[in-house]
């Protein structure tokens, strides 16, 4: 394979094209009499191109992707699984995939009982008393859980100021705070990378609209404390958001709303199987209890008798956070899987997950260094190298990752952890795949200590090489201009 | 590591150093280090006010961003333009070239006793294990 592909623009020739079109038989209108004359161009300089040529570079340009249908994809935090094939066919019907949501009611009850179905399956994956399927993904999930909470508050005469965020979390969590108004607090983590209970106790107040938690926490570890830490929130009357971003770890075991976590997000496209990262959309999804109930955005699906309609009778309702009702393809993907898997389905997944998760850990300890020497869930955090080597950071060794053949961890986060380098399995791996990734983490780790430029090099095998993201940053080049 | 012995220091890693009625602000050599290349400066505007470790900036890398806390309270009356286009002079040159802002000091007296000294910048960098 050549190892650079031009762009398409860089392919143009004048005057190539895929297909001559006939003649347009709509009367021409002059731009200068409809549009005005700052937004008139001279020209528009469009590649141009026959039909294969777009063909060929379009699938060169997919083949460089690195996907889970490649390899190994253990970006932690991300929930790489596997997207079973039978999910794009069930979308694929045209009941589902030809219709249209202005529809009339009548015409589509298959599409709004499968809506109220995938609720009422969450809902008993989760606990809780009710759900929207709205949200685009995970961040756009915590906007709406964190709106609903100001909601509530606004209803009780006072929207409080504070919100309290573990240093542990999601970057997303504190923007969605100050995107709700709220001042968001940090809890520093104790020594077993959990809520320091102390700091929180101190930062509690009638001033508190929330707590935004992850559960289990970012650094793959359950929040032992998580009733307690509840129970203080309510206390002074602050609700508590779960962020479900690693909600794998707990699927069939746990359910968040006995907990006591007040509101939780679901990333259908992590925990449930819709396409994550590049081959999205996304998909969230918002469940709450009573508490919150009242707050949910509109539409719901309501079922009366086996008809189902969108019932937008809901007074106190935050209003609408998405264009329709979500992206409904990825809702009949993440309910093929439900139903695939089984209740029961689901819990082993969960639990092969941790599993997997704890493997890992285990057999790659005596060469990474565990900063949290504890049980894990569905995921692994170390702190670099064990042995460390000069010169030879984290970001070496995930960039030598690719020469094994494998997608590179999670490097640099949770922020908490120096040189991190934070690993999710997920349960669609078996062991065959794991042990070839722990002996490839092994051999890096026996290179960082006797030939460290194979990992400052790294990686050779890829298209690029590693690429310069400070030149990158500071004097990006961010589109093709025609030569001079 | 270089922690000059003749300027005062902030925990959050800004440096300060009285030049005339103006304070010189910047970030510590040790702060260019953990940040790595940075590639990106923003800072206020002349003019603007800003208490005592108010933000008054944010400064990325390619690694993170972060946001900068001045040392004193006061106004605002330059900030290094360089930074815009060579934003890699905080990385070269923290103390001198890669300054950030100078201001005008609204509570001298009692603020500038409240900095630390190299001495206990040094302490604050060693208990937090990064020296």
């Amino acid at each position: 394979m050549e190892n650079t592909e031009p762009l398409i623009f860089e392919r143009s020739s004048p005057g190539r094209h895929g297909y001559s079109l006939p003649e347009s038989d709509v009367p021409a209108v002059a731009g200068g009499d409809t549009i005005p004359a700052h937004w008139q161009r001279d020209s528009l300089p469009l590649p141009e191109a026959s039909e294969l040529d777009v063909v060929r570079h379009f699938t060169r340009l997919s083949q460089r992707n690195y996907s889970i249908e490649h390899g190994f994809y253990p970006l932690g935090s991300c929930t790489m699984k596997y997207n079973p094939k039978v999910n794009d066919a069930t979308a694929g019907l045209p009941g589902f995939s030809f219709i249209h949501p202005d529809q009339p009611e009548s015409t589509i009850q298959g599409a709004l009982a499968l809506m109220h179905n995938l609720s009422q399956a969450l809902m008993k994956i989760t606990g809780y008393a009710n759900c929207s399927l709205q949200p685009a993904a995970g961040a756009h999930g915590e906007l709406c859980g964190v709106l609903m909470i100001r909601a509530h508050h606004v209803k009780q005469g006072n929207p409080r100021r504070k919100m309290i965020i573990p240093d542990s979390a999601h970057g997303t969590n504190p923007a969605t705070a100050a995107m709700c108004g709220y001042t968001a607090i940090e809890v520093p983590s104790n020594t077993q990378g959990t809520v320091d209970m102390d700091a929180l106790a101190a930062l509690l107040d009638e001033d508190v609209a929330g707590l935004m938690l992850t559960v289990p926490n970012t650094l793959g570890l359950f929040e032992q404390d998580i009733v307690e830490i509840c129970r203080m929130a309510h206390e002074v009357g602050a609700l508590v958001y779960c962020d479900g971003a690693n909600m794998n770890a707990l699927l069939g075991t746990v359910q968040p709303a006995a907990l006591g976590l007040d509101v939780l997000h679901l990333n259908l496209h992590k925990t449930f199987t819709t396409p994550h990262g590049g081959g999205g959309p996304g998909a969230g999804a918002i469940c709450v209890n009573e508490t919150l109930e009242p707050y949910l955005p509109v539409p719901l699906v309501s079922e009366d008798d086996g008809v189902y309609a969108w019932d937008y009778d809901r007074p106190d309702s935050i209003g609408r956070i998405h264009s329709f009702y979500g992206n409904f393809l990825n809702q009949v993907r993440a309910y093929t899987y439900i139903c695939t898997l089984g209740l029961e389905g689901i819990k082993r997944a969960g639990e092969y997950a941790v599993l997997n998760a704890n493997y890992l850990k285990e057999r790659l300890r005596d060469a990474y260094a565990l900063r949290y020497d504890r049980t894990c869930m569905h995921e692994v955090v170390f702190a670099g190298l064990k042995e460390k080597a000069e010169g030879v950071r984290t970001l070496d060794v995930a960039k030598r990752m690719i020469d094994y053949g494998f997608h590179p961890s999670t490097v640099y986060f949770p922020l908490i952890v120096p040189e991190a380098l934070m690993i999710e399995p997920t349960e669609t791996e078996n062991k065959d795949t794991l042990d070839t990734f722990i002996a490839a983490l092994l051999a890096i780790a026996e290179e960082a200590q006797s030939e460290p430029d194979k990992l400052k090099d790294a990686p050779v095998s890829a298209p690029v090489r590693r690429l310069d993201e400070t030149t990158a940053a500071r004097r990006p080049n961010l589109r093709w201009q025609p030569p001079e | 590591m270089n922690i000059p012995d003749e300027l005062c220091y902030t925990k959050e890693h800004e440096w300060a150093r009285m030049e005339d009625d103006l304070c010189v602000i910047g970030i510590t050599d040790f702060a260019q280090g953990e940040l790595g290349d940075i590639v990106y400066v923003e800072l206020p505007q002349p003019g603007t006010h800003v208490d005592m470790m108010g933000e008054f900036g944010v400064v990325e890398s390619v690694k993170t961003a972060s946001d900068l806390f001045s040392p004193l309270a006061g106004e605002i009356v330059e900030v290094n333009d360089e930074l815009t286009d060579n934003p890699e002079l905080v990385n070269d040159s923290p103390y001198e070239e890669g300054w950030m802002i100078k201001l005008r000091p609204s509570n001298l007296d009692e603020d500038w006793p409240t900095l630390l000294d190299a001495a206990g910048y040094e302490a604050v960098l060693a208990e937090s294990g990064a020296h």
